[in-house]
């Protein structure tokens, strides 16, 4: 397939990957670890810290996957600027 | 409890609720214009008529930011799920309906790992289901349709629980106690030809306009509900201490409580493989992938993935409304007089909400289960043809010709479904959508693994998907329900060689890695044949600006396989 094998992307830098990598493996981990929160105090406004605090994570991890994602997204320009030059795009943030 | 019952006969029937029925006719009326509106949306004068799957089937792989948002909001969080959920919480408590919760958060950084390679690979070469995408990586025929019947049969059950969805609507509005078996599932058989009509005509575009009204209407009544039950109901305390109290009792037939609202550490296990096991599911299902394929840049996915947990907010919100239907002493009788927990929180708005309000809130689950109805079709059309039609029985298939046996397929898919929930006992459904669960984590190995990987033999992972498959499907039936004593009693069964109990589909899955992996040696040192690739390295990393394969080389993909690499 030499045909096709026309690079779209330069060579990554390890350093992102195992930085959001590791971010990662703490966002799918994390909240399954149910011994963390399986309990009933602190009650917030009368609802179990097991409640609240599952819906307090959606935030964190929403908040996470965006770090994890302007990480990534810098690295995927700077590749793709090795190769195209002025082609790179990420999509466009629109 | 006794007063509630009072408002319903005793055998069931109920009185038609006009106003509420008036809005939710309404609304079903200007989602049915706006669907076959789609036809003409986002399509360039040269694409009219959608005479590619690309544009049929993918929308014309043209979405951005926006619209991927309410279309996989849409598209995820289905009717079935709004229904079930707070069911299961107002049923069992915790362990059965909050897993939803943490579910839906792992489930994100899953899809932002793995998504953006399977669209880039899928953009290159012109995937349009996970099977093409199976199939080039691994030079396996066999493989890719195993994949794709396994997406198939798991998307069957789910398309006919949607309607299970809309059906619990129309027993609240007052619907579908007439006499006659026609009589009695006309609105919901109405619902349905009209729901294959547009998509058959406007494609995925028709789910992903309708899904931003849906959406819409469904976070208007959680945010009501959840700002105004609580004050109503002496507030969040009182709530869990009315399910407290509730699922505290004990169940005579097991001698156990009834369920809990905080689990204990038996079922710790339970909670966690569910929550992780359904979010590694959720994204092989063909539905799921069918909303990434169709969207126009390599990050939009990852961007989405970012914002989609406001909808595990929102889900989190509902499944606490199946407490609250606790504490307010909703009563869900069905048509046959029996307590129906599906009806709670159709019950809980109609009884606690006005008239027009509850019909909003109505409106918006029926709604809610004719987006995910439509784009499950239609993956399951695409996944038929492509990897059924084209690749087994007619190789130089046109696109047009493609295009033409999909949309005929989608209207098959949804009569099959709608015959099911009609003819078949409502349990079968659910009993195959278990199934279903456990069976599309089956492909997670091959889809997965490839998309980073190409280690793995495709005859290893053949034989893996039906380990995997035959142990979730013995493991699935060998659940015994203690109270009626039938199979398919649960997702819940021990870890085999230990009593731990946890999701079957995760159990099934490790077995699938186990088996793939170990064989993929002993095939390796045997020098068993393999499949040839057709991707590169580079096509993993692709964006919208790269060339498409296709447009260097025509399609290869099994015309002209190199004579070292028979197929399988």
């Amino acid at each position: 397939m030499s045909a096709t094998e026309v690079p779209t992307r330069g060579p990554a830098r390890p350093a992102p990957y195992v930085i959001s990598g590791v971010l990662l493996v703490i966002g799918i981990v994390v909240p399954l670890i149910v011994p963390l929160y399986a309990r009933t105090d602190p009650t917030l406004f009368g609802m179990p810290f097991f409640y609240w605090y599952q819906i307090l994570e959606v935030f964190l991890e929403a908040l996470l996957l965006w770090i994890i994602y302007t990480i990534i997204v810098r690295e995927d320009r700077r590749r793709r600027l090795a190769v195209h030059g002025d082609r790179a795009t990420d999509g466009g943030a629109r | 409890m006794n007063a509630a019952v009072l408002a319903v006969a005793a055998d069931g029937t109920r009185p038609i609720n006009g106003v509420a029925l008036a809005v939710v006719i309404i609304i079903f009326v200007a989602v049915a214009v706006m669907g076959f509106l789609a036809v003409r949306w986002r399509v360039t004068p040269a694409d009219r008529g959608l005479k590619t799957l690309d544009e049929w089937g993918l929308g014309g792989r043209s979405f951005g930011n926006w619209i991927t948002w309410f279309l996989l909001g849409g598209d995820l969080y289905t009717a079935y799920t709004f229904i079930a959920v707070p069911a299961a919480m107002y049923s069992t408590g915790a362990v059965s309906g909050f897993f939803a919760v943490p579910y839906t958060i792992v489930l994100y950084p899953i899809v932002f790992l793995l998504m953006a390679r399977l669209w880039s690979v899928s953009h290159r070469h012109g995937y349009v289901t996970p099977a093409d995408f199976v199939g080039g990586r691994y030079g396996s025929r066999t493989l890719s349709t195993a994949i794709a019947v396994t997406g198939i049969v798991a998307t069957m059950p789910y398309i006919a629980l949607q309607l299970v969805g809309i059906k619990a609507v129309l027993t609240v509005l007052g619907l579908g106690s007439g006499d006659n078996v026609i009589l009695q599932d006309l609105p919901l058989i109405i619902a349905f030809v009209v729901l294959a009509a547009y998509t058959y005509t406007a494609g995925l575009r028709a789910p992903a306009v309708i899904a931003v009204v849906k959406d819409l209407l469904i976070y208007i009544a959680v945010i009501v509900a959840i700002v105004w039950l609580p004050s109503h109901l002496g507030g969040w305390g009182g709530i869990f201490d009315a399910a407290q109290t509730k699922m505290s009792a004990v169940n005579p037939a097991t001698g156990k409580p009834v369920g809990a609202i905080i689990p204990g550490a038996t079922s710790f296990n339970a909670y966690w493989t569910l929550a992780l096991g359904s979010a590694m599911a959720l994204f092989m299902y063909p539905h799921s992938i069918t909303g990434v394929l169709s969207t126009k840049s390599r990050n939009t996915i990852r961007r989405n993935a970012v914002v989609l947990p406001l909808y595990s907010l929102m889900l989190g919100f509902l499944a606490l409304l199946g407490y609250m239907a606790i504490k307010a002493g909703t009563n869900p009788v069905d048509l046959n007089g029996k307590v129906n927990p599906q009806l709670v929180v159709p019950q809980l708005f109609l009884d606690h909400f006005p008239a027009w309000f509850a019909g909003v809130a109505l409106a918006a689950i029926a709604v809610g289960a004719l987006v995910p109805a439509a784009i499950m079709s239609i993956a399951a059309s695409n996944l038929f043809t492509r990897n059924i039609y084209k690749d087994l029985l007619k190789p130089h298939a046109t696109p047009a010709e493609e295009a033409k046996v999909s949309k005929l397929t989608s209207l098959i898919v949804k009569f099959g479904a709608l015959i099911f929930v009609l003819l078949m006992d409502q349990s079968a459904a659910i009993n195959m959508q278990l199934l279903g669960g456990i069976w599309i984590l089956q492909t997670f190995p091959a889809i997965v693994a490839g998309l980073y990987t190409r280690w793995f033999h495709r005859l290893a992972l053949l034989i893996g998907w039906a380990a995997g498959i035959a142990y979730g499907t013995f493991a699935a039936y060998s659940v015994v329900n203690p109270v009626t004593h039938a199979h398919f009693g649960g997702s819940i069964s021990p870890f085999p060689f230990t009593d731990v109990p946890v999701y079957i589909a995760v159990s099934a899955f490790v077995i699938n890695a186990i088996v793939s992996a170990v064989l993929t040696l002993v095939f390796r040192a045997l020098k068993v044949k393999d499949g040839r690739d057709m991707t590169t390295a580079s096509d993993y990393g692709a964006d919208e600006g790269d060339p498409k394969v296709a447009a260097i080389n025509a399609d290869d993909r099994w015309v002209t396989p190199s004579p070292d690499a028979p197929i399988v």
